[in-house]
């Protein structure tokens, strides 16, 4: 298999950029997206050329650390699944594709394909948490939690940080990872006492990190790799309208 | 948004219901201006009323255009570098047409005010006279088409706008798929009650 790669190439963070292309053989379709990678680095190594930088980590689609814009999608053409666990035989012998990273203002660009999450940890920071100590983990059944909860909970907290939703919102918006990180506690009862001021100062946080705001496109939820759903905006706004 | 979308959708739908009254004739619907006139005249006067109503509209359309203009203007900022390939739509598509179809709505409404209200565009344009300026419009195509084209940029604004002031308001019901339903049935009966006065005239239903 053969393939033809358009990469952002960029120094440093203040770098011009530009995109290069560099044709890639002796592929096989059962190559992640990532080996692929390899494969262009471990050429452009012997070649004597700088290697592409891109993050990864896991490789099992569950870290969050790895994330590109192929050919304009985030992670790529398959719903619900992460640049790691996306396979070659998703594209045709021959293709073209165009790979860039994260694209919002919130995400300054560190080199190449990486960029500075950072600013989703500072959401987070904002109250994405319990205050109080809670102790290590209760024995099970000790907090009743009805099924319903524990399934939306559980739904939310499968956000694993990636920022898909922001590089495919057309407004730059981190509103679905936000709500992600609200709703996974608030939903539960030891996140109940602080839902709403939660809700807010994680928002309030979000708009000043320089995220856009959120029109309901719903491009979050079709990038997301863990198919978190729109609803998870709705019940955001609704603690937001209640604090 | 959410707030003033609302207003406004509530007028569309008062406005769409109001222009079937053509179908009972001329003097239903030139009646019905009238008595929009006459509506609590002792308090307000003459048309009074009608004068707040539309400064209620104004005011809500200004600050519905003024949140529109904030939100693509934080978007740019949240993204001052775009992608160099454009992916297609993968989510909604009427969400994607809210900007440039809600400019095409603003210039609709302009051209519409101008047409019925004042009259100024009008090819017959006698105040008070509802019946014969709607049919004097609508037996040139020319009007036809742009009033069509304007309809369905409005069902298109109203199918993602009705669904994501639910999801904005945080309504338990956007949890649901009945808001996105009721928000399509919304959009579509409120075409088709405002497509179907051209329609009447331009097949000689209405003369």
């Amino acid at each position: 298999m053969k393939l033809t790669l358009k990469v952002w190439r960029q120094p440093g963070p203040d770098a011009p950029g530009r995109l290069v292309g560099y044709p890639v053989d002796d592929l096989t379709p059962d190559m992640s997206f990532l080996e692929l990678l390899d494969v262009l680095n471990q050429r452009l190594i012997l070649a004597g050329e700088d290697p592409v930088a891109f993050d990864h980590d896991c490789r099992e689609g569950i870290c969050g650390a790895c994330g590109v814009v192929v050919n304009g999608r985030p992670h790529g053409p398959q719903r619900a699944t992460t640049a790691c666990q996306l396979h070659l035989r998703a594209f045709r012998d021959g293709d073209t594709i165009t790979v860039e990273p994260w694209r919002a203002g919130a995400f300054p660009i560190v080199r190449d394909l990486v960029v500075d999450r950072g600013a989703l940890d500072r959401i987070v920071q904002a109250g994405g948490y319990v205050t109080a100590p809670t102790g290590s983990a209760p024995d099970a059944h000790a907090v009743p939690v009805p099924k319903a909860d524990a399934d939306t909970a559980f739904e939310a907290a499968a956000c694993i940080g990636c920022g898909a939703c922001v590089a495919a919102c057309p407004n730059g918006s981190a509103m679905l990872f936000t709500a992600a990180k609200a709703t996974h506690l608030g939903v539960l009862p030891q996140g109940q006492p602080e839902r709403a001021t939660r809700a807010e100062s994680m928002l309030a946080a979000h708009d000043e990190l320089g995220f856009g705001g959120c029109t309901n496109t719903g491009e979050c939820t079709a990038a997301c790799p863990k198919g978190i759903p729109l609803t998870t905006i709705a019940r955001l706004n609704h603690d937001i309208l209640r604090a | 948004m959410a707030i003033t979308g609302a207003l406004l959708f509530l007028y569309v739908v008062a406005h769409a219901l109001a222009n079937l009254k053509i179908f009972f004739g001329p003097d239903a619907l030139d009646g019905y201006g009238h008595w929009l006139r006459t509506l609590a005249q002792p308090a307000f006067g003459y048309g009074g009323l009608l004068w707040v109503a539309r400064a209620v509209l104004l005011a809500a359309l200004v600050l519905h255009v003024t949140a529109a203009a904030q939100l693509a203007r934080r978007a740019r900022k949240a993204r001052p570098v775009g992608y160099a390939h454009r992916a297609t739509v993968q989510g909604s598509y009427p969400a994607r047409t809210m900007r440039w179809g809600g400019v095409l709505l603003l210039l609709f409404v302009v051209y519409h005010v101008l047409d019925i209200t004042t009259g100024t565009l009008n090819p017959h344009g006698v105040p008070g006279e509802d019946y014969r300026n709607v049919v004097a419009d609508f037996q040139r195509w020319p009007v036809v088409v742009a009033y069509t084209a304007a309809i369905l940029a409005l069902g298109l604004h109203l199918w993602h706008g009705v669904w994501s002031a639910l999801q904005s308001l945080g309504s338990t019901l956007a949890a649901r798929r009945a808001a996105r339903i009721a928000a399509l049935a919304a959009s579509v009966s409120i075409c088709a009650a405002f497509l179907s006065v051209p329609f009447a005239v331009l097949t000689g239903v209405l003369r």
